[in-house]
Parts: C-alpha cells; sequence; structure tokens
C-alpha cells in the first residue's frame, strides 16, 4: 500500500562529499518489501521547491528506511539540512524493484552501481545474502571522495570500486573492473547513469539482468507520463519509469 | 441538502472540486490512493482519435512555485479509451468530464461524437489550448472565429454538454470566450498552462526536450485568477476554473471570483490527496466565513 506519512528523521550524515544518509522512521518502512523501490518526498513545507524528489530506498528493516542521496540542487540540499528530530513527508513506497527470486541460491550475483546508483543496491544485496546468494559487487564514482558505502558493501561480499580518475580502486569505469572478473554469474543487477546501464548490459549480453532506470519525474505514481520510455516489449510501445520501473529486465528499456 | 452540491450543465456535482485533466490520467493511479467517488467530477487526460506517444523526455522541469510540462498529450487513443478507460471508471459515482483533442476539425468531431455517448461522460471538454503539441492544441484556441466554428462543429455532434478550454496565452480571453459561447459551448474551463522555458545554465539548452512547455502551479494562480473574474463577467455561461489551485483559499477565491467549479491540476503530484483534503476542508472554511451553500460564493466579487 501507498502511504503518505509524514516520518520522523532519526538520522542524517554526509558519508561522503555532498552525499548524505539520511534515515527515517514510520509505519511506512513496514510496506517497502523489495529492495530497488523509491520514495517521493517533500523537499521543504513551501511550495518552493514545488516538486517532490523521487530518492531510492538504500535499505529498510526494524521500521525504518535509509535513503541516500546527492544533495546538489536547491531540493537535495533542503533536504540535507533535514535533522534529526524532525519530521519528512513521504510518499511511497513506490515503483517496482529488484527481483531477489531471479538469482539461484548457491551462486553468485553481479551488482554494478554508478555514482548516486550504487544505494539501492545495497539493500538488494543484504536480501541476496539472506538468499544464500553470493553478491559480488562492482561500484564506479567519480573520485575518492565520493566514494561512499565501501565497507558496507565489503561485509556483504567481494567489492571492488572503480573511480574516473584514479584516486581510488581501479582507475576507470566499472566496465573496466567487469572485463577482469572471470566469475560466473547466474544474474546481475545495475543502477546508474544511462551510459553506464547500456555499457553493463552489452557486457552482460547472454546472462539475466535488470536495470533500474531514472526518470524526471511529475507525479511519481504513474498519472503524468513525465517518465516514459520507448519499449518493444509491450503493445503501448512506452514504459512509465515510477510505476512500472524503475527496475525493468534488461532489454525492456530501448535504450 | 447538500451545502455544497453545484449543478452545471450536464454536471450534478456533490462537491465543486475535480482533477483537471492530464493531472490524474484515467483515474487508475489515484484510485489506489482514495475512493474516486468522493470526487465532484474527473476531467480525464486527453483522448486524441488515434494513440500519441506524446513528446521526448525530459517533459517535465520545476520553476518557482510551479513546472513547466510538455508531455505532448500522450494518450492511448479513442478505442481504447472507449473500450478500456471510460467503462472502468463505472465503477466510481462519479460524472466524468471527457478531455477531447485532434489535429484537424475533422479529429475533434469523431472523438467527441463517439466519446460522448460514453455511459459514464457526462460533459465535454475541448482542449484547443494545449501549447505542447505542433498541430491541433492551441492553434485553435488563439483564433476566435477558428475556436467558434470548432466549437459550432463539436456540438452539432455531441451528446452531452460541451465546455470549451482557454488558453490563457492570448491577448484578450474574454474574446475567445464570447466566440466559443456564440457557437453554442455550454460553458469554459480556464486556465491551461502559460507557455514558458527554462534553460540549463551550464549548456544553454532548453531544460525541457520540447524547448518550451506549459507552465502551472501556484505560480499561475494571479493570472488565473483574473482571467475567471474578466470572463465571468464577459460571457453568461458558467466556469469552471483552475490554475495553481492547492489551498481551500484559492476554490473559495476563484468561486468568488466568478467560477462555479474548480479543477485541481499540479497540485495532485505534491499532495497526491489533495482533491479529498480541499473537499474535506471546505464545510469548515465555509462556516468560518459565514457561508450556508457553497453556491452562494460563485461570482461574489462582481456583486461586491
Amino acid at each position: 500500500m501507498i502511504r503518505n506519512e509524514r516520518m520522523k528523521v532519526t538520522g542524517q550524515r554526509e558519508i561522503a562529499r555532498n552525499i548524505y544518509e539520511l534515515v527515517l522512521e514510520g509505519e511506512l518502512a513496514d510496506e517497502v518489501r523489495e529492495p530497488g523501490r523509491f520514495v517521493h518526498l517533500r523537499a521543504g513545507e513551501t511550495v518552493d521547491p514545488l516538486l517532490r524528489r523521487p530518492i531510492s530506498i538504500a535499505d529498510c528493516g526494524d521500521g525504518r528506511i535509509t535513503l541516500i542521496y546527492r544533495a546538489e540542487g536547491h531540493g537535495t540540499r533542503l533536504i540535507s539540512e533535514k535533522e534529526r528530530h524532525g519530521t519528512a513527508d513521504v510518499l511511497g513506497p513506490l515503483g517496482n524493484g529488484f527481483p531477489v527470486e531471479a538469482a539461484v541460491p548457491g551462486t553468485k550475483a553481479l551488482l554494478v552501481g554508478g555514482g548516486i546508483g550504487v544505494p539501492p543496491l545495497y539493500g538488494l544485496s543484504k536480501r541476496l545474502k539472506e538468499a544464500g546468494v553470493e553478491p559480488v559487487h562492482v561500484l564506479g564514482f567519480q573520485s575518492e571522495d565520493v566514494v561512499f558505502y565501501e565497507e558496507e558493501f565489503s561485509r556483504l561480499g567481494e567489492t571492488h570500486i572503480a573511480t574516473v580518475d584514479g584516486s581510488h580502486g581501479t582507475k576507470g569505469f566499472v566496465t573496466d573492473v567487469m572485463a577482469s572478473l572471470s566469475h560466473e554469474f547466474s544474474v546481475y543487477y545495475s543502477c546508474g547513469p544511462l551510459p553506464m546501464l547500456k555499457a553493463v548490459a552489452d557486457g552482460m549480453s547472454g546472462t539475466e539482468g535488470y536495470l533500474s532506470f531514472e526518470e524526471r519525474m511529475g507525479c511519481g505514481i504513474g498519472a503524468c507520463f513525465a517518465c516514459v520510455c520507448r519499449t518493444d516489449s509491450n503493445d503501448r510501445g512506452y514504459v512509465k519509469v515510477c510505476s512500472d520501473g524503475p527496475v525493468f529486465k534488461a532489454g525492456v528499456v530501448t535504450i | 441538502m447538500n451545502r455544497l452540491q453545484v449543478e452545471l450543465p450536464g454536471l450534478t456535482l456533490k462537491n465543486p472540486i475535480m482533477p483537471a485533466s492530464g493531472c490524474f490520467g484515467f483515474g487508475k493511479e489515484y484510485a489506489q490512493l482514495y475512493d474516486l467517488s468522493k470526487l465532484g467530477a474527473i476531467m480525464v487526460k486527453a483522448t486524441t482519435l488515434e494513440p500519441r506517444f506524446g513528446n521526448p523526455t525530459p517533459r517535465v522541469a520545476e520553476t518557482p512555485a510551479g513546472m513547466l510540462n510538455a508531455i505532448g498529450l500522450q494518450n492511448p487513443g479513442l478505442e481504447k479509451v472507449v473500450s478500456e478507460e471510460l467503462p472502468w471508471l463505472e465503477q466510481y459515482d462519479v460524472p466524468i468530464i471527457a478531455n477531447v483533442a485532434g489535429s484537424e476539425t475533422e479529429d475533434y468531431v469523431a472523438v467527441a461524437e463517439r466519446i460522448s455517448k460514453a455511459p459514464n461522460v457526462h460533459a465535454l471538454e475541448l482542449n484547443i489550448s494545449c501549447p505542447n503539441v505542433k498541430c491541433g492544441g492551441i492553434t485553435f484556441g488563439t483564433d476566435p472565429e477558428i475556436a467558434g466554428e470548432l466549437t459550432r462543429a463539436v456540438k452539432a455532434v455531441s451528446s452531452v454538454p460541451v465546455y470549451v478550454k482557454l488558453s490563457p496565452n492570448v491577448t484578450d480571453v474574454t474574446e475567445i470566450a464570447r466566440a466559443v459561447e456564440a457557437g453554442g459551448a455550454d460553458g469554459l474551463t480556464l486556465i491551461n498552462t502559460l507557455v514558458g522555458m527554462r534553460f540549463d545554465p551550464r549548456t544553454g539548452r532548453p531544460v525541457i526536450a520540447n524547448g518550451t512547455g506549459g507552465l502551472s502551479g501556484p505560480a499561475v494562480k494571479p493570472v488565473a485568477l483574473r482571467m475567471v473574474y474578466e470572463v465571468t463577467r464577459s460571457v453568461s455561461i458558467p466556469v469552471i476554473g483552475m490554475g495553481g489551485v492547492s489551498d481551500v483559499d484559492d476554490v473559495i477565491n476563484f468561486m468568488s471570483a466568478g467560477a462555479s467549479a474548480v479543477a485541481v491540476g499540479t497540485a495532485n503530484f505534491v499532495d497526491h490527496f489533495a482533491c479529498p483534503n480541499l473537499i474535506d476542508a471546505l464545510p469548515g472554511r465555509l462556516d468560518e466565513l459565514g457561508i450556508g451553500n457553497i453556491t452562494e460564493l460563485i461570482g461574489r466579487s462582481h456583486r461586491l
């Protein structure tokens, strides 16, 4: 069920340069169930900024959800100013997440994230591990100062970091790391910028995969048709990222 | 006696609040959140003769106290709307106002004739004001003569009353209003969005792929109120007012300015329960203002 709730802010901290981790407590957390879904958050209390901000759920449990986001515009900066003991107006959970059951227990799953696309993979990795799947993480960032959750991911499984400028981990892109891996994967999951998703899907063709997309949204529930992508997989010729996605099986969305 | 009830051509509204076309799809998404029977009416998404995919993305951009959109009338086409979307809405006790769009007069006529026969469609809203499509839309809504002729052609085939949705992107909105009234319109709805732009300072490119988009939200409210006020002074057919409505005093103000009912657009994206919240808040606010029946508000600013 979709709820609109004033959730309690129980944690807010900067975990890398301009990257924040926000922890919210409320009944909405019990509705999340699968990893990779998102919430639609009001940034302020006035009409400017007007629209909600869609933010993926990085983790959930014990009546709480964790959101990791980059404060870069007016709205996300306001969100980063929300303080502990305050509240946030949250609509959610929204969208469809990653199918954990697509991974076969006892096999390895590849999780590839880029920048602010990394967060939903954390909750996914935890669920995979609980299901007896071995997650292998390949996480790409611009530079060392914006790397986050390396330790958290490492606790769950093998973790490789790539930075574009080479200041941490492998110099280059996630695909450079992927090319060096010789594991067998039963499935892969990815979230990040569009060019990265395309490169990952190309590199993993032949393996079942799930990609999480991002698009500018209006309503967040499928009514306004702002976030449509073309597809050949249904007779309408389109999917809505907010309500049909944001996670789609690789090949569904034309990229 | 229901003090919120409003009577309009073709429509008995249990309250004067309805979601605006394009902001509510065909109701399915919001039906997950609340009972659609609570609404006064529903203005469903524009329907064209053939399915339309709409414009490239990005289709929306936020602006101070508002947003720009250029969706491009994406819809599944007349056949699917009549065979799937409208029948699905029949489970709710709510009149539907079908928004009709097209590229040519013949398109409008064909859609109007067929869609007006759907059992739950109680009125049509003729969309001659969409700023985001190359053909049709606003080109019909900025020339009084063409607007009047189109209204006449649609009136001739429609089985239900016809409301015409006016564009604010004109020099004199009352001129168009009078022309469509003369063309036989049963009512007017206004305003559609104001054409606007936003640019990316890094690249100089427009943020919206279509270049321009329609501005909506609280930012347009003063313009909408002024136009509702002017139009209701110059025509004798009823007006459904819209443009930035988000709180209960906006409803009071639009009705005072002359609107007989009020549509809620962008606010549905900000507070997804905006419509039922407004409906719940109205009786208390009427009490505070000493108003017995909501119809007493309609056009009271003109009588002062």
